[in-house]
């Protein structure tokens, strides 16, 4: 996974709650095995439309998605993470994230920001107005900056240091190996198998 | 302090708990389908890893495969590529595999109980956010993506932060025509598509107690619809009944043995959850959606709300976008909705019981002209069985197209979609925009209300069927 430190872009504002990862992604999308090229589906069907956020030309090469609430629910698919990253996302802001999604985004280094919607609302006036503000996410401060916008966020020290690392969650659970071993040698023997090795 | 379900399952599956980390936590079982694992094996092969418990590994092939022509090659090349990367990556590893054509094929979250693998205090996890239907048999079960795959195949473990629990108590009877379906769509209407998110929701009280296993699966199944993180309901008789004699549940002694811990799974009367939510069944009606995610709901008898309505502004907003999308108007009656579509199927109600359910409502009626109506087993065993109690001819004569199992019509992967503008009435679980093919209208229904709504052309339950003859009128009389 690659580190997240600290990253300052332009921003799109996207007034929209209950973005499903259906509209991130639509599942014809979903063919693909590989984690890249994804960047054409983002948001696929909304950007048909040529007055859509991310379609507007003062959008262009922006690096965080401030998104309304309930971001990423229904559908499991990282493909919506990747699509994201793929198009060039760093960060996405919102006041509630679905947990998969959520889940997925740290995974991969794509920074999901929650901050209270009075924040959100602030932040999307803000790059209305001006579309060349720069909005900076400090992981190391944990911390949202845009022009006259200071909103300190919360993110779990764990995830924190595995995102500022860029650590590989595999790794760091096989370290337990043992403590796995011990699990396993304990289990009842009525737990069902799926084949007999 | 007593313990709920959800933390009981939780803690015997610990394997390690360290201050300030997530818990590691043991997984019992992992599906697999086409479509979230290919990047996760590649994953594997680039570190040189392999699967750690083949034994507790499962996959099956149902989001991409076609409901027609089975004995063909796949038309779709991108369609076929994924199932035949499965396949490969299955012999490579080692992973068993029930591929389109192989009687234990179907849904994943259909396969897993029927065979028995689904048990109550299991861990299951599937790359699908549908694994919460496993919850129906006491077991913790949650959907995750393709990096959580990888780290499961290659770690049997998770690590994961610890939920909140949440009550959703449902007592007294659940009026005639009601089902499981209509009950879990008003409860994600009452708390919102985020009202479950960070909890696991455990479902309880009478009217859950009196639900068959297929009608929990139909619950636990769209907790995740309400943003929950899994739904569980507490294993009983009517759960080891259902086991029993399954080609992997226990025997002997380890049968003996597992309903002894199973019976231990159940919300102690001490324990405290995080929040709790109560609905009395007798209230309930037929429910439908109306709008574009599975929050926007209503009972059957009500009309398409008016955005105005709602005080908040983003839910206003909302439902505002969501009449645009849907081609409906503030005040109209969700009778006489119209539809183009009925599809009846999916890991929400693809079970022997929404096909029998439906089934009756049909039997000796018509599809009505300009409605074309897919029915769609859940998997090989629910067709097999369905054919042995002769359903599948109550649904050709009335002039559904019987078809092969799959996810088919619950996403459109495959060539089972909507087109533009086009209108469903379906027995899944999500009505997002485009869901079921783009431009795609989608009503979520019950079994019983998708088959009345087929007879009649319009959104309707069984009730309204009274003027229309059950008994085919013999010509010349």
């Amino acid at each position: 996974m690659e580190a997240f430190t600290t990253h300052t872009g332009r921003a799109v504002p996207l007034r929209r709650s209950n973005v499903d990862t259906d509209q991130i992604i639509p599942a014809h999308w979903l063919k693909k095995v590989t984690r890249d090229g994804f960047e054409d589906g983002l948001f696929e069907a909304w950007r048909k439309n040529d007055d859509f956020v991310l379609n507007r030309p003062e959008r262009q090469g922006a690096t965080v998605l401030v998104a309304g609430p309930d971001f990423g629910t229904g559908s499991s698919r990282e493909h919506a993470v990747w699509a994201l990253q793929n198009y060039g996302f760093k960060a996405v802001i919102s006041s509630r994230f679905a947990d998969i999604f959520r889940g997925n985004s740290l995974k991969n280094g794509l920074l999901t920001v929650v901050l209270p919607q009075e924040t959100v609302d602030r932040l999307w006036e803000l790059t209305e107005a001006d579309p060349d503000v720069d909005v900076t996410v400090d992981l190391e401060q944990r911390q949202v900056r845009a022009a006259d916008v200071t909103a300190d966020f919360e993110l779990d020290e764990n995830a924190r240091w595995r995102l500022l690392n860029g650590l590989d969650d595999i790794s760091l659970t096989l370290q337990n190996e043992a403590d796995i071993a011990a699990y396993e040698a304990s289990r009842p023997t009525f737990k069902p198998r799926t084949i007999e090795v | 302090m007593g313990r709920t379900l959800a933390e009981k399952v939780w803690d015997d599956h610990v394997v390690r708990r360290a201050e300030g980390e997530p818990d590691l936590l043991f997984i019992d079982l992992h599906l697999l389908h086409e479509v979230t694992s290919p990047q996760a094996f590649d994953g594997l092969r680039q570190n040189g890893r392999r699967v750690r418990r083949l034994d507790l590994t499962i996959a099956t092939e149902d989001h991409n495969t076609p409901t027609l022509d089975i004995d063909k090659p796949i038309a779709d090349p991108v369609s076929r590529a994924q199932l035949e990367t499965l396949r490969k990556n299955c012999a490579e590893f080692g992973v068993r595999l029930h591929p389109l054509g192989d009687v234990e094929q179907g849904v994943v979250h259909v396969v897993g109980p029927q065979l028995g693998l689904t048990q109550p205090g299991t861990t299951v996890v599937c790359g699908d956010s549908h694994t919460s239907t496993h919850g129906a048999f006491g077991a913790l079960a949650f959907g995750i993506g393709t990096s959580q795959v990888e780290h499961v195949l290659a770690t049997q473990t998770l690590p994961m932060a610890r939920p909140r629990t949440m009550a959703i108590t449902v007592d007294g009877e659940l009026p005639d025509g009601v089902s499981a379906k209509d009950l879990i769509l008003a409860i994600i209407a009452r708390i919102g598509t985020g009202g479950g998110q960070g909890y696991v929701l455990e479902y309880r009280g009478s009217a859950i107690e009196n639900l068959s296993m297929e009608a929990r699966m139909t619950i636990c199944n769209m907790s995740i619809e309400a943003g929950a993180r899994a739904g569980m309901i507490a294993p009983d008789q009517t759960t080891f009944d259902y086991l029993r004699g399954r080609d992997h549940a226990p025997e002997g002694e380890d049968w003996d043995a597992a309903v002894a811990y199973w019976k231990t799974l159940r919300t102690d009367d001490d324990a405290v959850f995080d929040a709790e939510v109560f609905i009395d069944a007798a209230e309930l009606s037929p429910f439908v959606t109306w709008g574009t995610n599975p929050g926007q709901g209503a009972p059957l008898s009500a009309s398409v709300p008016d955005p105005a309505s709602y005080e908040d502004a983003s839910e206003r907003f909302a439902a505002e976008k969501a009449l645009e999308y849907m081609g409906l108007t503030a005040g109209q009656a969700l009778r006489d909705i119209k539809v183009d579509t009925v599809f009846v199927g999916s890991c929400t109600n693809g079970r022997i019981e929404d096909l029998r359910s439906a089934a009756s409502v049909l039997e000796g009626r018509k599809v009505t002209d300009g409605v074309r109506m897919l029915v769609v087993p859940g998997s090989v065993r629910v067709a097999l069985q369905a054919v042995e109690e002769g359903l599948d001819k109550v649904f050709k004569e009335a002039g559904a197209e019987w078809r092969h199992a799959g996810c088919s019509m619950c996403l459109g992967m495959n060539p089972d979609q909507l087109a533009p503008g086009e209108r469903s009435a379906s027995t899944s679980n999500r009505n997002f925009e485009g869901r079921q093919g783009k431009g795609g209208r989608t009503h979520l229904v019950s079994p019983q209300v998708a088959a009345a709504t087929a007879v009649l052309g319009h959104l309707a339950s069984p009730a309204d069927l009274t003027d229309v003859s059950a008994t085919p009128t013999p010509a010349g009389v």
